[in-house]
């Protein structure tokens, strides 16, 4: 009985991958690993894509919702058919291109941009056995392939030959690769304590079991601090609210992308959210155990359903995030990064480290560790407030 | 420390969320096609022209006077004076518009037309939910196209249809002792007045003649 049960959980598991491995077996040897590469890719672009339909609908519901609106519903049951009439929307409108724009530029920029957010894909863990290549320094790869979101970003605004899309796409500049340096910082953390840099062997790390409760590095206390200054980078990564100062719409109206239009804004717009959900699902590898169950009585749940599920939560909070925050000033958000974030990831480098050498039993660790990160954060925070002294402006000729 | 009113915001988001699927009140949608709110009594949108009775050629209040028309600041009321007479909603007879055209392309619903019509005849619509098909024709609307009952009008501004009412019954009123007896000395005015009227608006109605090929050019 308990083989038979555990029969059915192994075969609910990988599922996706025995029926590739079934659609791959009728090919000839030498074809193989091109078809099961292209179908691994397709899966990859398919799934992607439709969570990024699937969260911009979630996400104009989920905001109506935290404002007491209803949000879309009119499009199919409960308004969930809405992407696919913003899709129509989108590829039925004029592409409009500045005169004075660089075309060959301007066209590359889009695809530029959502072909570096599919890049990231090819390393994630979507399930026990799942991925589209395991790369041995896949964290590295991952990170390189997203700093080319950057340059799709300063294609876009400065081939629109616009000031505020030249502004947009300085600030886009600025702010990524300001935020660039604590992501991984944070992930570095993580990279050292399990010694490697392939995705799939820091999930296999996390899916191990001391009781019930599995080896996550969120349940640490640099692995905690680590998750939330990562997300916090992340969401300055993604140009997601409170940081979409490239985007700015009450001040450069849309930033890089205002000289865009019909489905090549769409596919700006499907870069964003691509990309948040790449850094998403990175954090998710990196903190929270990629496929692994957080209890051990929970394992028998298929691992793709724990990764989509940690993936909607995460993207449910990136939402709650953009519905409470308003937009930061240009200096607060260097400030952040510069003055909060880098400290901050430093500091998690050698909690992290302390976390491995520091002698005793678990309580003893947790409690050095937490007082490691407790104290400076409250230090730091109340630095930052203090130094904001304001001087009582002077007006020389308005008065 | 950092980060404690950002936790405060989160909360009260997470409040209006679950809230909004908890409660109904705190929803403040109204879904529009299906549901509508109730019209404040004194919203405006486009003139239209009253008529008692059910024969809205036969009742139409409009005397032709052509007030609306010359002082209307956008210029988007034209009129055509009638050569024969009808008796007007008071009884006395009176000329009426042979057309009466209103652009609502070009009307701006300041409901300056309304406020000087001397017989209650042209009052502000609060219909909203318009459309055409062709921008030009169908957005100029004919005197039968902008006729609209007392009773439409008492529907929707009931408060300000009443005294209107009210006014005109007193003004019947004084008209009608014209063919009672004692009131032999009342009803020599009573029949100058519509004598002199008409006097009235004809020496103005040359003018606006001259504005026509201007006006139909812009139609």
């Amino acid at each position: 009985m308990a083989s038979m049960n555990t029969g059915i959980v192994e075969q609910a598991d990988q599922i996706f991958v025995v029926l590739k491995g079934a659609v791959v077996s009728h090919l000839p040897t030498i074809l193989q690993p091109l078809v099961s590469a292209i179908i691994s890719v397709i899966a990859v672009v398919a799934v992607f894509a439709g969570l990024f339909a699937l969260t911009t609908v979630f996400e104009r519901k989920g905001l109506g919702r935290m404002q007491n609106r209803l949000g879309p519903n009119r499009v199919g049951p409960f308004g969930f058919f809405q992407p696919a009439a913003d899709g129509i929307k989108s590829l039925t409108k004029e592409d409009l291109v500045p005169r004075a724009a660089d075309k060959i530029v301007h066209f590359l920029a889009p695809v530029v941009l959502v072909a570096a957010s599919f890049l990231g894909y090819a390393v994630l863990p979507v399930g026990r056995n799942m991925v589209v290549t395991n790369l041995d320094a896949g964290v590295l790869y991952f990170f390189a392939a997203g700093s080319m979101v950057e340059l799709g970003v300063f294609m876009a605004g400065w081939s629109s030959h616009s000031k505020y899309s030249l502004l947009g796409a300085m600030r886009a500049v600025a702010q990524m690769i300001s935020y660039e340096v604590p992501l991984v910082l944070a992930s570095i953390s993580v990279i050292m304590t399990a010694g490697s840099l392939s995705t799939v062997d820091i999930v296999a790390k996390q899916a191990q079991y001391t009781g019930t409760i599995a080896h996550w590095y969120v349940f640490t206390p640099w692995g905690f601090a680590g998750f939330i200054l990562f997300m916090i980078a992340a969401t300055a990564e993604s140009n997601r609210c409170p940081f979409d100062l490239p985007e700015g719409e009450s001040e450069i109206i849309a930033g890089y992308f205002i000289e865009y239009s019909g489905f090549k804004f769409a596919l700006f717009f499907a870069g964003e959210y691509l990309g948040m959900l790449a850094t998403s699902a990175l954090a998710i590898t990196l903190f929270l155990g990629g496929w692994s169950a957080p209890f051990s009585f929970l394992a028998w749940v298929p691992s793709w359903i724990w990764f989509f599920a940690k993936l909607l939560t995460l993207i449910f909070c990136f939402i709650w995030v953009r519905g409470t925050l308003p937009r930061l000033r240009m200096d607060q958000l260097m400030g952040l990064a510069w003055k909060f974030m880098l400290p901050m990831t430093i500091l998690n480098l050698f909690v992290a480290a302390a976390w491995r050498f520091v002698p005793g039993g678990l309580p003893v660790r947790w409690f050095v560790c937490a007082a490691m990160l407790v104290i400076p954060f409250a230090l730091l925070s109340r630095g930052l407030r203090s130094e904001k002294k304001l001087q009582t402006r002077t007006y020389r000729f308005a008065e | 420390m950092v980060g404690s009113g950002i936790l405060k915001g989160l909360a009260e988001t997470a409040r209006n969320f679950v809230g909004s699927y908890a409660s109904e009140e705190r929803m403040t949608t109204v879904e529009y096609p299906e549901e509508k709110l109730p019209r404040i009594e004194a919203s405006r949108n486009f003139p239209f022209l009253v008529f008692d009775g059910d024969d809205w050629h036969a009742g139409m209040r409009c005397v032709s006077c052509q007030i609306c028309e010359k002082e209307c600041p956008p210029k988007c009321i034209y009129i055509e004076k009638s050569t024969d007479k009808k008796p007007d909603a008071v009884g006395k007879l009176q000329n009426y518009p042979a057309r009466f055209d209103i652009d609502i392309s070009v009307c701006m619903s300041c409901q300056i037309c309304v406020e000087v019509c001397p017989f209650d005849a042209i009052k502000m619509d609060n219909a909203f939910e318009y459309f055409a098909t062709d921008r030009f024709g169908d957005l100029v609307l004919d005197k039968q196209k902008l006729s609209r009952s007392n009773e439409y009008y008492h529907q929707i501004h009931p408060t300000e249809a009443a005294n209107v009412d009210a006014e005109l019954a007193a003004a019947r009123a004084k008209a009608a002792p014209k063919p009672a007896a004692p009131a032999a000395a009342a009803a020599a005015p009573a029949v100058a007045k519509p004598a002199a009227a008409p006097e009235v608006t004809a020496s103005t109605a040359n003018k606006p003649a001259a504005n026509d090929p201007a006006k139909e050019s812009n139609g």
